[in-house]
């Protein structure tokens, strides 16, 4: 096993797909011979050809249409939308025709459509590059939500969402693309679609978070764990459908939660956790739910980033505040 | 009405037909003078020197980002007489939608510089326009601008305005759904809207021939019913006319028009990672060097005794002494306060909204 940076292991999920499966398609803005504007598709199209990984016209809705086009003709597209920003105008495609297609023929036609793209703040990007809109896909039906928090789960995960039949938003932290590495296998492997990660186990209270904030709780996590605090700390990974399961049980270990993402307090998926906790277990709790997130503005002109953005103090301070209820 | 361009014939042209419009060859000689702009001797200074300006903010801005001192930045050098001779034909009263790139358009068009490079580092200061700026902040999205400049135009055509509404995108704009829907929205209201696709080759690394099968972009004018040109972009005085023509035109009542821009960027798509020599030829960059837009304006200009060496380095010296003044101001701007943005995200603010508001007022004062 080699260390590798989340970019790394999506470059090589990419590319062992590829080769896997001659039906595997890699398309969108500047994919090809540029290797996408992050080098995640770095190398792909030199390596296995522009019949199967090639640029698209500067258009969104288009590329959404094409993946859908594709599908319906047997094969496997991994469409990229370049910064998730832009996915407003591709929404039609993928929340009113990508998502419905299945259930639309009865069940009868597959999606097998993995839509990759870069969110996430705090890199000072310009307006619509960095905004949280995970909600927004979270909410519609039919889509399969997901979003890696470290090189490991990016690797199994994507290669577990292409093989998938399903239609599927991949969302990479651009945060996470390369601020460290990790052990990752050579050879192909999957991390399934329906399954949140406990990344640290803890007595006294459960973090449930996912993407970059994963990282800001697990520093928070440390902090606590210094004033003899035990955080559990539950990566979603999956954000739609959510792995109740999972929730569930370390709501029953820790009777107490708080919630976190860098989405704004009325977007992102805390609330739909929320509500599935006050609803299956509520008499597990002994405090309020307790909730971290970014204030309800649109995403903030970026020299303001870091006041804006939810970090690790702000999770301490909310946990200290649930656990001393 | 008497103009140099029947743009009425332009509407039903055969793709085949449409070539180049050119006033000024890269010798600098006059190729047509047919085209000539009607601009006097100190105009025609006044344009060279906002050329210049818009050369020397390329490369101040390009230093300012490798220090951190700026955010986000396009360059623009090669785009000048694309950018700033269509700007320069325009009057201050018409509505500018800008795309990201087009930040020099905006300066010239009144925002102040120090507002610019507000924008550039990401302060809400940078947005907020001048009352009599008629404007919108650079677009992000690709494409937007074209369907809201329909929009503008039509407002302005319902209250009689004898303005127009003036807007850009790149060669890869015209493949967004918007770029039609704007074009055909435009022409189907017949408003007063003008329409410049800044042709510069590629959208980052994608060049214009994967774009499109179509062989120029001024023919997507035709489907929409409106007239679309092609103007060699690297010609100050050829834009300074096709675009003051388009302008006369379309405020008299007749309807949008087209206009496609043949430019090149000299340097990279933006500072923020994008590598040309990936997918550009230095040979094919040399080649686009050669038609400088500078060169061959200055080198008219000279040899009218116009412009001197002296001049230039006066001006220059002036121009350096400006942009360090904005950036200082710029530096000075106060903190930004999230409360402040809650309060901001409606007119009339939500009593919801206020646990939020008192929160960061709280963290403000700490
Ligand atoms: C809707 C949308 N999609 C993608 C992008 C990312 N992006 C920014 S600039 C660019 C290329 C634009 O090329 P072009 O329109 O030719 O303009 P140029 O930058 O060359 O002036 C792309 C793909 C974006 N900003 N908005």
């Amino acid at each position: 096993m080699a260390k590798t940076t989340m970019i790394k292991a999506i470059n090589q999920a990419l590319e062992e797909e590829l080769k896997r499966d001659k039906n595997v398609l890699v398309f969108g803005e500047d994919v090809g011979q540029n290797g996408g504007v992050f080098r995640a598709t770095d190398g792909l199209q030199a390596k296995v050809g522009k019949e199967q990984v090639f640029d698209t016209p500067l258009a969104e809705s288009g590329i959404g249409g094409l993946a859908l086009g594709l599908a319906l003709t047997g094969f496997r597209p991994i469409p990229e939308i370049q910064f998730f920003g832009f996915v407003f105008e591709v929404m039609d495609e993928i929340a009113a025709q990508i998502s419905r297609t299945h259930f639309r023929l009865g069940g009868t036609r597959k999606m097998p459509v993995t839509i990759r793209a870069p969110f996430g703040g705090g890199v000072h990007t310009p307006e619509l590059h960095s905004d949280s809109l995970e909600g927004l896909v979270a909410q519609t039906p039919g889509l399969k939500v997901v979003i890696p928090s470290d090189p490991y789960d990016a690797k199994g995960l994507l290669i577990a969402a292409i093989r998938s039949d399903d239609p599927i938003v991949f969302l990479e932290h651009m945060k996470l693309y390369r601020s460290f590495k990790q052990e990752v296998p050579a050879e192909a492997y999957t991390v399934p679609l329906d399954k949140a990660a406990v990344k640290r186990e803890g007595h006294d209270v459960t973090l449930i978070t996912y993407g970059y904030m994963v990282h800001e709780s697990l520093r928070a996590a440390d902090e606590l764990a210094k004033e003899g605090i035990e955080a559990e700390v539950v990566d979603l990974r999956t954000i739609s459908p959510l792995d109740e399961e999972t929730i569930l049980a370390s709501v029953k270990r820790t009777h107490r939660v708080v919630l976190v993402q860098e989405a704004q307090r009325q977007a992102g998926v805390n609330g739909q956790v929320a509500a599935l906790i006050a609803e299956k277990g509520i008499l597990e709790l002994e405090a309020p739910i307790g909730r971290v997130d970014a204030p309800d503005t649109p995403y903030p002109f970026s020299e303001a980033e870091e006041s804006w953005l939810p970090n690790k103090n702000d999770i301490v301070t909310k946990v200290k505040e649930i656990v001393n209820f | 009405m008497t103009l140099k361009i029947d743009f009425e014939a332009l509407k039903t042209l055969s793709p085949a037909e449409i070539k180049p419009i050119q006033v000024l060859d890269e010798q600098g000689k006059v190729v047509a003078p047919e085209l000539f702009p009607d601009l006097s001797d100190e105009r025609l200074v006044e344009l060279f020197k906002k050329m210049l300006w818009s050369r020397i903010l390329d490369e101040r801005s390009t230093k300012l980002n490798r220090q951190g001192r700026l955010g986000f930045f396009a360059p623009t050098a090669g785009e000048e007489a694309s950018q700033i001779a269509s700007e320069f034909a325009m009057q201050k009263e018409d509505f500018l939608l800008p795309a990201y790139r087009d930040v020099p358009q905006l300066v010239m068009h009144g925002l102040p510089l120090e507002k610019a490079f507000l924008w550039s580092r990401g302060h809400v200061l940078g947005n907020q326009y001048p009352d009599d700026l008629v404007a919108l902040p650079p677009q992000i999205i690709i494409g937007a601008q074209y369907v809201q400049a329909a929009g503008v135009a039509l407002g302005l055509k319902k209250k009689g305005s004898p303005n127009v509404a003036y807007t850009y995108t790149g060669d890869g704009g015209t493949s967004q759904g918007d770029f039609y829907e704007g074009i055909n929205f435009a022409g189907a209201f017949q408003v007063p809207a003008i329409f410049v696709v800044q042709n510069n080759g590629y959208a980052i690394s994608v060049p214009r021939t994967v774009q499109t099968a179509a062989k120029t972009l001024a023919q997507k004018g035709i489907a929409a019913g409106i007239p679309g040109l092609q103007v060699d972009g690297m010609d100050a005085l050829a834009v300074y006319t096709v675009m003051s023509e388009a302008r006369k035109y379309s405020a008299a009542g007749n309807g949008p028009v087209l206009i496609e821009t043949l430019t090149y960027r000299f340097g990279p798509h933006t500072l923020s990672g994008d590598d040309p020599h990936r997918y550009r030829t230095a040979n094919e960059e040399n080649e686009w060097l050669q038609k400088d837009p500078l060169i061959r304006f200055r080198t008219y200009l000279d040899a009218k005794g116009l412009w001197s060496k002296e001049q230039e380095e006066d001006f220059t010296a002036q121009v350096n002494e400006e942009i360090t003044e904005a950036m200082k101001k710029a530096e000075q701007a106060p903190k930004q306060k999230i409360s402040e943005y809650l309060k901001n995200v409606f007119v009339e603010t939500p009593q919801a909204l206020e646990e939020q508001i008192a929160k960061f007022v709280a963290k403000e004062e700490e």
